[in-house]
């Protein structure tokens, strides 16, 4: 730096001179922490020698991966972040916050088009309805998590109440309709007068309702407790509170199946017609050939719906006083109590409409998979719920859409890291590096996104025009 | 200042009311009338426990001992937001606006109470009281100015249509003419609509200039009341807030 300021014609003449053994040692340092970090946690491989657990050292991988870290360092120090270059002037946004403003009416109706047109384009592209059943399953997966976010985005994102026991919710959800849809006496029940295959027929749609109303009548149950509790407190609560559910659903034998859990659930039906092979199936009653698919396909269609009623449940309440509420609970309690607001009223109700969606998502979990056990309700869903709502910036439904998508996707697309094969050798599996990756990539969202992919909150009333304000601007919490 | 009308029975009446924070006592038994159509302000300093009483009748804290009454009812153990509802509207200590939300929404916010049916003219009213909000109608109430929020809080509160409106050192870190700006409008809303305002301030030369009559609380008790012009003028009082340089 001295000799910068000293010879600034010198300078610019060779910018990388003055500063490459500064960058090199530094790159080494890294290099070395790398090394150091690196050696045991990647370098050491448990193999099977003799039927016994035992160690075997891999020096190429960690050579390997600290050369990359020492390269990028260097590069790096020599580029983006060299003392020479000028520093970025920022005037109004950049061409891509710009260019985000430019097509932003055009991605909702973009996105909901896509959503919509998904399984026909997935299977034009893979070249039939069998062969598309790895994208559509995905599709069904990602929409299920946009759907547990816009869920959780309520009472998270809109009500600011950090709840890390939502997977409970789903859970009930889940179990109200695989209790309901195998319980013999309802079966009996309603064989008695409307047919033998009735309540297998119609048990999905029956207990849709109960389901998101047993779930939300369980958000009331955990919102009454913990109603004086905030963040921290408020967040162990809910924690305990998923693991409670969890735990209920492993121990109760008798009533949930333990462990083992309920299997065959009835299957989805397309509103009493049934997706079999035979005379009264889908295919039969509207003249189409027989296709497995047809349920995935139609499964796909019923998690866009709940999705969609959900966002557009929670844009309708936001500009109704209860919403405002939420938001302003978020900001501030204690204005809420003093501008007339009762703060219990408004907290429970965030809760169970938030547990109602969640509820109505593991309604749709359980006739999807068929199954239901408590190992697909653990606290790992109710993180990744969380991830998605806060990498999708908290309160923005179209965040919440992206984020799930990114993630789960994400996640999918890590599996296929063949490539990595051929830069590290063949006894490199890289499907166990797909957690790091995953949280590599949570890391730089935060670090480049800290408020998550879409920031700015939309106001929910004009007065003329629409004005937008990136919650950059804005300190959480404060203003 | 006998010019506002002073009913025999007060509007709001503090009775004997203690208030602890744990096991200390911050309010030891204070009195505090109200009447219909005065301005009466609260001064005092740092730690006297101006803002506690304030809180207090809003029932967060609750009192331990004493009575608050409000036009006869007694709102001691009301819950807060039921206090709200009785037309109480208040701008707490350090604004607390809705930051992420905009004026226009942070306005609506002070509406709920009144059902929004007096929405638009309510609205026009706060405009025109302080036409700066409604240059920034559409900006979240974070990115306001300090002596902005400040005047977005009185806006909400008055967007309940209170009778007795409160508040909680409006001056706090504003510039002099920001707070002149805001008395001005205190003033003017009580001499054209006769609100009932309780202004509770460190500032006590602007304060008791202000007021009607005004109260000193010193650590948890009430040593001085009288007219407002009339504490202006009492050398204790000069001494311990205007020249002592603690205001």
């Amino acid at each position: 730096m001295a000799v910068d300021t000293a010879h600034p014609a010198g300078a610019v003449a060779s910018p990388g001179s003055s500063i490459l053994p500064g960058a090199l040692k530094d790159a080494f340092i890294t290099g070395l922490i790398a090394l150091g970090l690196l050696g045991p946690l990647v370098g050491f491989e448990t193999v099977v020698i003799d039927g016994a657990l035992g160690l075997a050292y891999r020096p190429l991988v960690v050579a390997i991966m600290v050369g990359i870290i020492f390269a990028g360092r260097l590069i790096l120090n020599l580029t983006v972040w060299s003392p020479n270059r000028p520093p970025k002037a920022q005037a109004g946004p950049g061409p891509v916050a710009r260019g985000m403003v430019a097509i932003s009416p055009a991605f909702k109706p973009a996105l909901f088009a896509f959503a919509i047109g998904f399984p026909f384009l997935a299977a034009a592209m893979t070249g039939g309805l069998n062969e598309s059943r790895y994208l559509i399953d995905l599709g069904i997966l990602i929409l299920t998590y946009v759907m547990l976010g816009w869920g959780l985005n309520i009472v998270v994102g809109l009500a600011g109440l950090l709840d890390l026991g939502y997977v409970a919710f789903y859970a009930v959800g889940a179990y109200t309709y695989a209790l309901l849809a195998t319980s013999e006496p309802v079966n009996a029940f309603f064989a008695s007068f409307l047919g033998e295959t009735f309540w297998a027929n119609w048990a999905f749609w029956f207990c849709l309702p109960a389901a998101g109303m047993f779930a939300g009548l369980w958000g009331m149950i955990l919102g009454f407790p913990v109603l004086r509790l905030r963040g921290d407190y408020l967040a162990i609560v809910t924690l305990a509170f998923g693991e409670i559910i969890r735990l209920v659903l492993i121990n109760w034998v008798d009533f949930t199946g333990g462990g083992a859990g309920i299997a065959s659930i009835p299957r989805a039906t397309f509103f009493g017609i049934p997706f079999t092979a035979g005379e009264d199936g889908f295919a039969a009653l509207f003249g189409l050939e027989f296709n497995p698919m047809h349920r995935i396909v139609f499964l796909y269609f019923v998690i866009l719906a709940l999705a969609l009623i959900t966002a557009f449940t929670t844009v309708r309440l936001r500009r109704l006083p209860v919403g405002r509420a939420w938001e302003a609970l978020r900001e501030d309690e204690i204005a809420c109590r003093s501008l007339g607001l009762n703060t219990t009223n408004v907290k429970l109700s965030a809760f169970a409409t938030g547990a109602m969606f969640g509820g109505f998502a593991g309604c749709f979990f359980a006739v999807r998979a068929g199954f239901v056990s408590p190992e697909s309700f653990t606290f790992d869903i109710s993180a990744m719920i969380l991830a998605i709502v806060v990498l999708g910036g908290m309160g923005s439904q179209i965040g919440v859409a992206v984020a799930a998508a990114v993630m789960m996707g994400g996640m999918e697309m890590l599996r296929n890291l063949g490539f990595l094969k051929q830069v590290f050798g063949e006894g490199f599996d890289p499907s166990l590096y797909r957690m790091l990756l995953f949280g590599f990539a949570m890391v730089a969202i935060m670090i480049w996104k800290p408020r998550g992919l879409v920031s700015s909150r939309d106001p929910t009333i004009y007065l003329k025009e629409k004005k937008a304000v990136s919650g950059s601007l804005v300190k959480e919490g404060h203003g | 200042m006998s010019a506002a009308v002073t009913s025999s029975e007060p509007m709001l009446a503090v009775r004997g009311v203690k208030t602890f924070y744990g096991n200390i006592m911050a309010l030891k038994g204070v009195d505090v009338d109200v009447h219909r159509g005065e301005i009466v302000t609260l001064i005092g300093s740092n730690g006297a426990g101006k803002s506690t009483l304030m809180m207090t009748i809003f029932g967060q804290p609750r009192a331990r001992e004493g009575q608050i009454l409000y036009e006869g009812r007694d709102i001691t153990r009301m819950p807060t937001h039921e206090i709200a509802h009785l037309k109480i509207a208040q701008s707490p200590e350090g604004r607390r606006i809705f930051p992420r939300m905009t004026v226009f929404e942070n306005l609506q916010m002070g509406a709920s109470i009144d059902n929004f049916e007096h929405f638009d003219s309510d609205l026009e009213r706060v405009f025109t009281l302080f036409p700066r909000l409604k240059e920034r109608i559409g900006q979240r109430g974070g990115t306001l100015s300090g002596g902005e929020q400040q005047m977005l809080a009185i806006g909400r509160a008055l967007m309940s249509r209170p009778r007795l409106l409160m508040l909680d050192e409006p001056s706090l870190g504003l510039a002099p003419l920001i707070v002149k700006q805001i008395f001005d409008a205190i003033r003017e809303l009580n001499r054209t609509e006769g609100l009932t305002v309780f202004l509770v301030e460190q500032n006590a030369f602007h304060a008791l200039k202000l007021a009607h009559r005004g109260y000193v609380l010193v650590n948890g008790v009430v040593t001085m009341s009288g007219e407002g012009r009339e504490l202006l003028e009492r050398p204790e009082v000069r001494a311990a807030y205007l020249e002592g340089g603690r205001h």
